[in-house]
């Protein structure tokens, strides 16, 4: 993951958090962290599609001034400022207000464990909801043959609208609505995901960071507490203390519910 | 838990899309396709097809969604993305009259809540409902932009009735339900007056009509921009960004095509100098657009027309269509072989966010107005990607103005870092609501004194995205240094609550958010929630806190403007007018959102109880032992609690 950047005129590079990063011309600053190996937490990015700014919890302090570390095109000489207590405080509550926005009960979701926006809400400490829940009434779709849309646990990333664009090319997601009631809208005669285009081989199927999309009949195959973000923390466990990373896991194991994530490690990323 | 209804449960489209029926253009009705027709089937001009079909049929059913859709290429799914972000374009139906209420707190002080009460009584028929036979509905709308003279309605997105009362709304009940045309209603109802109180550089004369162009071309491309740059100009849509810089930026960027777009979507509660400039003076705001081409090089030019301002549209296209006959615009503008641009007037469809110039180009483009991530900035990639310069209404009359009669005369008023004149529209607690015109650099007590406005608790200038100042600051400066301003100025007596105002301004942000980014999405909802658990009289310092944390988070984290300043009424009023908050918090600690005894109703109804072991007691809440309990709480009625319980610690 780190770049071959050995060529003799010296790439361009600001600091993340003290830290030399290397860019390329047109990269942004998560892009270019990200390849380098660091990480700045982010629900909405993907190294594969162009960036949304949609989510906030890449945002970073870059010489003094707030901005979206996704969408924010990177210069030599900035100054990046991410894994500070304010701008961790500060994820915690977008944390909190997606996890307050929508339905999302982790003990029950097939995405446990896997799921970037519980791995987030664990590796910035948050304990709770802080505000009050909103249990808005959304739809769970079943008509798929191969796929659920449960709507309860979208977080408006707009992944699967990006995805299904290119490289699907089927466009069969868009954004409704407007303020609270934004939400997802399938392209379809009847509004339902089984009228759509969608087939369970597309990218859009698997590209949710969240559980709101899931292929039918395969509820947890990988037992919680094996999943990638549970392995994730348990090496990092490991690492810090062999004791306790063991102790975490059979804790994790019996209580239904990941170990606590060191990183987002969902996606490929590499913990932190 | 979670409501998990299946989807078939839920209506999502029109009940006329039955199974057989095909979407596409195949089978339209002719009388959609006459308008799909008309705008050339271009997804461009998705929001104006919409706009135009939904005022043949009151409501956008989805059958008429999916053949649009097939008729302009598009997917159905963006269709309805698009149709569902703009607050005039409706997916359920609504009543065959619709008639919006103007919201703006001017309209409010003035007693529109009451008159709305009244005709949604007269008309048998509940707020943002529909009446039992379908001829009806009442709701609210963001304010309309007459605040000078509310309160204020708008009539099926098109006609605007001013200065309600009593009177008028019972005649107008009777009238509606007589099935009286509108067009037959009485004229003097329509009436929009434009009182300008004090007139200065612009409103002073009488709009160009030609000559400030002509000065611009012998001046030539470059000279201009010099020209604007020695005026030193800023924009006056808010941000007050240099115009030479720009419209420089503009000049430099690649591309072969240049646009210049008028924003005239002017939804700052409380503005409307630009409802007067365009209806008064629109020739200059149009002959400062021409010059903007000559100096760009822009062929294209569009009018972004907020939709609350249809009413201003027709009078709009006779002083496009006479400048063109007058060889002001179109090809070969005043003799010139090359020059050629004109203009086309886009309606917006009751969407705050368009006013930031980003979400207005995407507007323009027919999509959902979200904010586009800058930069790049329009000025390098705006409209179809092409370097586009978007100034505000006024602006462009600054730039006519300057073109005519040069920079020094222009930079030698004002301040150094705000050069020239700004337009103030005044409206609430005073003797002369309406429009003046100062200098850079006028306190705002001129202001005060001028409009007539005595025993003043506040002043909300700039809207509520601006600034609310206390007696002890009206000395200060309306200038972009020290009190900026995009030009609304509400003033509010010692009879006011100022509470109440940023209540209001924080469900107008609520109301308004485009819903994009995370924290003004669920920010906006959270802060128009904890203002009314306070009205609600269940208030905590704890609630404070958090509406102050909320205030921190959204100025630092949003996508754009909106979310940004969406606390600024709040963060002021607690500021300045303290006690307003205080004597609404219940306790110190914590206090839940709802009343927990009346929360168990439902449960007490199961079990057939409602004996006082059934009831929480209020001293049991305070104490927190039941057996010191000794009254029994009045049974309450559920009411749609606003907010459910939070788990957050006391």
């Amino acid at each position: 993951m780190s770049p071959a950047q050995t060529a003799a005129p010296v790439p361009p590079s600001f600091e993340l958090d003290d830290v030399p990063v290397c860019f390329a011309p047109g990269d942004t600053v998560l892009q270019a962290a990200h390849r380098a190996g660091h990480t700045i937490p982010h629900l909405c990015w993907h190294a594969d599609f162009a960036p949304h700014g949609s989510c906030r919890i890449c945002s970073v302090l870059v010489d003094g001034r707030p901005a979206a570390a996704c969408t924010l095109p990177a210069a030599a000489g900035q100054q990046v400022r991410s894994a500070t207590e304010a701008l961790n405080a500060q994820r915690t509550t977008l944390l909190q207000m997606l996890f307050v926005e929508g339905n999302h009960f982790c003990p029950s979701c097939e995405k446990s464990g896997d799921c970037r926006l519980q791995s987030a809400a664990y590796a910035v400490g948050m304990t709770g909801p802080h505000f009050e829940e909103f249990y808005p009434d959304r739809p769970v779709d079943a008509s798929h043959p191969d796929l659920l849309l449960d709507l309860n646990r979208c977080i408006l990333c707009g992944l699967c609208v990006r995805a299904s664009h290119a490289p699907d090319g089927k466009d069969v997601f868009a954004i409704g609505g407007h303020g609270i009631g934004t939400h997802l809208v399938v392209n379809s005669p009847s509004g339902r995901l089984g009228d759509s285009a969608m087939d369970i081989g597309d990218r859009a199927a698997h590209v949710c960071p969240v559980g709101a999309m899931l292929p039918k009949r395969r509820g947890f195959v990988v037992p919680i507490g094996e999943r990638p973000a549970d392995l994730a923390d348990a090496a990092a466990a490991a690492a810090a203390a062999a004791p306790f990373a063991a102790l975490s896991k059979a804790f994790s194991a019996t209580a239904s519910s990941p170990a606590p994530a060191s990183g987002i490690a969902a996606g490929g990323e590499e913990p932190r | 838990m979670a409501k998990h209804a299946p989807l078939g449960m839920r209506p999502r489209g029109s009940p006329l899309l039955s199974a057989d029926q095909t979407p596409g253009g195949g089978t339209m009705p002719s009388e959609w396709k006459v308008v799909v027709d008309r705008h050339g089937s271009d997804p461009l001009l998705l929001l104006q097809v919409l706009r135009e079909l939904q005022s043949l049929h009151g409501w956008l059913p989805r059958q008429m969604l999916a053949a649009v859709a097939g008729a302009l290429h598009l997917p159905l799914g963006e269709v309805e993305g698009v149709a569902g972000f703009y607050r005039f374009l409706h997916l359920r139906p609504v009543g065959r009259t619709r008639i919006l209420f103007s919201d703006n707190v001017t309209d409010r002080m003035a007693g529109s809540e009451g008159l709305m009460a009244q005709l949604c009584t007269l008309l048998g028929v509940a707020p943002g409902a529909v009446s039992a036979d379908g001829r009806f509905s009442v709701d609210r709308a963001s304010c309309t932009g007459l605040a000078d003279q509310g309160p204020a309605l708008l009539i099926d997105h098109h006609q605007v009735v001013t200065r309600l009362d009593a009177d008028r709304v019972t005649t107008m009940a009777a009238l509606l339900q007589a099935d009286v045309p509108v067009a037959a209603w009485p004229a003097e109802w329509f009436e929009v007056k434009d009182a300008v109180w004090r007139a200065d550089m612009l409103l002073a004369e009488p709009a160009p009509t030609g000559s400030a162009l002509a000065a611009a071309l012998g001046r030539g491309p470059e000279a201009l921009v010099d020209e604007l740059r020695a005026s030193r100009l800023r924009g006056r849509g808010g941000a007050g960004y240099p115009i030479a810089q720009k419209w420089a930026a503009c000049c430099a960027a690649p591309g072969r095509e240049r646009v210049v777009v008028c924003n005239a979507d002017e939804g700052e509660p409380g503005t409307f100098k630009d409802r007067v400039l365009l209806r008064r003076h629109a020739d200059a705001v149009i002959e400062g657009m021409t010059i903007a081409a000559h100096a760009v090089g822009a062929r294209t030019g569009f009018i972004y027309l907020r939709g609350e301002y249809r009413f201003l549209l027709d009078a709009l296209q006779e002083v496009l269509a006479r400048r063109r006959e007058a060889g002001l615009l179109g090809a070969g503008i005043l003799g010139r072989a090359g020059f050629d641009f004109d203009i086309t007037v886009h309606l917006g469809a009751g969407a705050y966010v368009c006013g930031e110039e980003s979400a207005l180009l995407e507007s323009l483009e027919g999509k959902r107005g979200t904010p586009r991530i800058r930069p790049p900035f329009p000025a390098e990639h705006g409209y179809l990607g092409r370097p586009t310069v978007v100034n505000n209404v006024e602006t462009f009359c600054a730039v006519a103005w300057i073109a005519e009669h040069g920079a020094a005369a222009w930079a030698a008023v004002g301040t150094p870092q705000s050069s020239g004149t700004k337009i103030h529209s005044v409206s609430g607690d005073c003797a002369r609501p309406g429009i003046y015109e100062y200098p850079f650099g006028t306190p705002v007590a001129t202001l005060l004194a001028d409009c007539g406005a005595t025993n003043v608790q506040a002043v909300q200038v700039g809207g509520p995205s601006g600034l609310c100042l206390a007696p002890h600051e009206f000395g200060r400066q309306l200038a972009f240094e020290d009190v900026p301003t995009a030009g609304a100025f509400m003033v509010f007596d010692q009879r006011r609550d100022m509470f109440e105002v940023a209540r209001g301004f924080a469900h107008f942000f609520a109301h308004e958010s485009c819903g994009f980014c995370t924290p003004c999405r669920v920010g906006t909802e959270l802060l128009a929630r904890r203002m009314d658990k306070l009205a609600a009289g269940q208030g905590s310092a704890e609630d404070l806190d958090v509406l102050l944390e909320l205030d921190h988070l959204m100025h630092g984290s949003t996508h754009c403007g909106l979310g940004a300043t969406a606390c600024n009424p709040l963060r002021d009023t607690v500021l300045r007018f303290r006690p307003a908050y205080e004597r609404r918090l219940r306790s110190p600690r914590f206090e839940p959102a709802f009343d927990l005894d009346a929360a168990l109703a439902p449960a007490r109804r199961l079990s057939g109880r409602d004996d006082p072991a059934a009831h929480l007691m209020a001293q049991t809440l305070a104490t927190g032992d039941p057996t010191k309990s000794a009254e029994i709480s009045p049974e309450a009625a559920p009411r749609p609690s606003p907010t459910t319980p939070t788990d957050a610690s006391p």
